[in-house]
């Protein structure tokens, strides 16, 4: 099923691709999140070596009409640095598991990302003037014998080269005793929760010394334990509403009004298992690696490892859509089990309008899904479009029988060239895709 | 992890696999295929308490996948007794196409021919041969001399089988928890130490012979919960574990 070409079908093209060109990866390199903020104008990215990439849209070229502003470095800085846990002996990743925008309220920016362990509250502040003229001091900062001074003036601003500073406004540690796999930000704007494997916390953003577990699946009996947490977001409108995913394809969605500790669900988001798929697999490829609400707050949508899901929330029983990632896949899950690609934790994301769903696939492919005409469509993340504008091909991956032209056979993916991360500017039709190490800007075709 | 890539054909896609179901020859029986991916998995849950911090997720659907095995071989009543009379036969006996376990069980031959079986045992070091695979392999822990007594035995004593599983798996799982450092020991006394080479992420924490585990202390410094967990029973293995360092340092 092809979704170029026709009607209101979008046309993706190339627009940019950031990061090395290399086949050798370094893996600090590796990205491990992408995300947009609320306007759209910034997009972060973390990767395995701690480290916080900002790319800033340039304003509209009015004389450009056909393209939009390209991204460009806007800040780079350290956010983790790695650590070592002298009491358990371990090493403490420095690797960026996600990046939060939190809504813009004055001149600079604010971000919370995280590691394993410790979340960064991180503000980004332009100075773009400088004060000058001190009575005092020199321009380079040593002080004037104060006898020297013979006449006083006014210190004035004056503009100054741009000089985008990133700093570290709260320290949030020491409330995760496993890996921290989500963090998402409350409709107040004061909260956000955490979650690990086995807990969820609450904090607020102003305090950092202390947070509330309000979700603690933990079996007093480790040897018990057979569900973990995989990932947790707060509902976009209701800030007492949160959901939760589990690794046995569970969705829980949790009211924070009825108790302190929310180990009981409101609601339960279960599908039953089809009898006719069961494997010794079913278990791990049902397990979620994502869990997304739409901007409505009406839908949730899910990732597992070879379906993406879409449930209404007044309906628990079964989604209300599920879309076929890479089905071709479901009989080869022994190789991939063999390889550990089984665990693979794609992400998914929504568009501005909730109209199209996007995840990522092997082979550098992405998968988008139209809710309302049914089409989706594979393309694939490489530098052999980039040219811009370039209008990118859909992908057809042959799953059995005759290979025709233009077709990949599934025994020659790429299984290293995985799309686990990617995002969709809130407003406009631009996507950010991240490869291993690259992050590729695609856009509409415009007029 | 690092991703090895797929370089094992023989496991998937064979397209007459399909519609050869019937049980011949050419296609290894749904037990030893079974046994195969318990073998495996087993691995996998070895390998993870090599890693520094194991991956909770991944180790508790590989665990559950293990029991699940288990499960299904306790219904059927049969446990796999691998042949190790000629070592390299035993290797390859295990490496078989493991596709037919892909399928729905409904899919499946119905024929399970019991073959043997095998004890899982506490103590890991038996049978700790000749090459690594080998090595890996024995982790199901094969008497060999017992193979002409496997369906008595194992009719006699099949909860003692299960049981001797079952603390296996525990074993694994409390190894998490950090709550006997001297079974860590056991489990890895003997294990061949070409596997250390197997993850290059590794390279700080080589050559330091204490496991890492994901769990075991909670944290000192953590700041008050409203709901407090009881953390009583891991107070004790919290001292002796800040022992051993300070005895070690």
């Amino acid at each position: 099923l092809l979704g170029a070409g026709g009607g209101n079908d979008i046309q993706w093209c190339f627009s940019q691709v950031k990061g090395a060109v290399d086949d050798d990866v370094a893996e600090a390199d590796i990205i491990s999140t992408v995300e947009f903020n609320h306007s759209g104008e910034l997009l972060a990215t973390g990767d395995k070596g701690g480290r916080v990439v900002i790319f800033q849209q340039e304003q509209e070229n009015k004389t450009q009409s056909h393209s939009r502003g390209e991204y460009n470095v806007y800040s780079t800085f350290q956010s983790h640095e790695p650590e070592f846990d002298y009491l358990k002996s371990l090493e403490i990743e420095e690797k960026i598991n996600k990046i939060r925008w939190l809504p813009q309220k004055n001149a600079a920016q604010f971000l919370l990302s995280t590691n394993d362990k410790t979340i960064k509250l991180w503000k980004i502040s332009e100075r773009d003037k400088r004060p000058e003229g001190y009575n005092l001091k020199e321009e380079d900062g040593r002080y004037r014998d104060p006898t020297t001074v013979t006449t006083l003036r006014v210190p004035v601003f004056r503009p100054m080269d741009l000089m985008v500073e990133a700093s570290p406004r709260r320290i949030f540690a020491n409330a995760h005793t496993y890996h921290i796999n989500s963090i998402s930000i409350n409709s107040d704007y004061e909260t956000y929760l955490s979650a690990d494997d086995l807990r969820i916390n609450l904090w607020h953003l102003e305090i950092t010394d202390r947070s509330f577990n309000i979700v603690d699946i933990k079996p007093a009996n480790m040897e018990e334990l057979t569900e973990v947490i995989t990932a947790a977001e707060f509902h976009p409108n209701s800030c007492n509403t949160f959901v939760y995913s589990s690794s046995k394809g569970t969705i829980r969605l949790c009211d924070m009004r009825a108790s302190a500790l929310c180990d009981r669900h409101s609601k339960l988001f279960e599908e039953p298992e089809d009898p006719s798929n069961r494997s010794f697999f079913s278990e791990i490829i049902s397990s979620i690696s994502d869990v997304k609400f739409s901007h409505s707050g009406r839908y949730m949508m899910t990732r597992d490892y070879l379906s993406v899901k879409i449930w209404d929330l007044n309906m628990e029983n079964r989604p209300v859509e599920t879309y076929q990632v890479h089905e071709y896949l479901r009989s080869k899950l022994c190789s991939l089990y063999e390889n550990d690609c089984i665990f693979d934790k794609f992400e998914c994301c929504w568009n501005g309008s909730d109209s199209i769903v996007m995840t990522g696939s092997y082979n550098n492919f992405f998968r988008m899904f139209d809710r309302n005409s049914k089409r989706d469509v594979t393309l694939e993340a490489s530098r052999e479009n980039n040219k811009p504008r370039t209008v990118l091909k859909p992908r057809k991956v042959c799953a059995s029988g005759k290979r025709k032209k233009d077709e990949i056979s599934v025994d020659s993916l790429d299984f290293n060239k995985k799309i686990l991360h990617t995002a969709w500017h809130p407003k406009e039709n631009i996507i950010a895709v991240a490869t291993t190490n690259n992050l590729y800007i695609f856009q509409d075709k415009m007029n | 992890m690092f991703v090895r890539g797929l370089k094992r054909k023989c496991f998937d896609g064979e397209e007459d696999i399909e519609g050869s179901l019937a049980g011949i020859k050419a296609i290894p029986s749904y037990n030893l295929q079974r046994q195969s991916l318990l073998d495996m998995s087993l691995v996998k849950l070895q390998l993870c308490h090599m890693l520094v911090e194991p991956n909770l997720c991944r180790s508790v659907l590989i665990a559950n996948t293990v029991r699940q095995i288990q499960e299904e071989m306790t219904q059927d009543g049969t446990w796999q007794m691998i042949n190790t009379q000629s070592t390299g036969q035993a290797s390859l006996d295990r490496l078989v196409s493991t596709d037919i376990l892909c399928r729905s069980s409904r899919e499946q031959a119905e024929g399970k021919h019991v073959s043997g079986y095998s004890t899982f045992n506490k103590d890991f070091e038996s049978d700790q041969a000749q090459d690594s695979s080998e090595t890996m392999s024995t982790a199901s822990s094969v008497q060999a001399s017992r193979n002409l007594q496997s369906n008595a035995w194992e009719m006699e004593n099949p909860q003692e089988n299960k049981g001797n599983f079952q603390k296996s798996l525990d074993q694994i799982f409390e190894t998490l928890e950090n709550k006997s450092p001297n079974s860590v020991e056991d489990l890895f006394s003997e294990v061949d130490s070409s596997y250390y080479d197997f993850d290059t992420m590794l390279t700080g924490m080589m050559s330091n012979t204490k496991m890492g585990h994901c769990d075991g202390l909670e944290t000192f410094s953590s700041p008050t919960t409203t709901a407090s967990n009881s953390n009583c029973k891991s107070d004790l293995n919290e001292l002796d574990h800040i022992v051993e360092i300070l005895v070690e340092s």
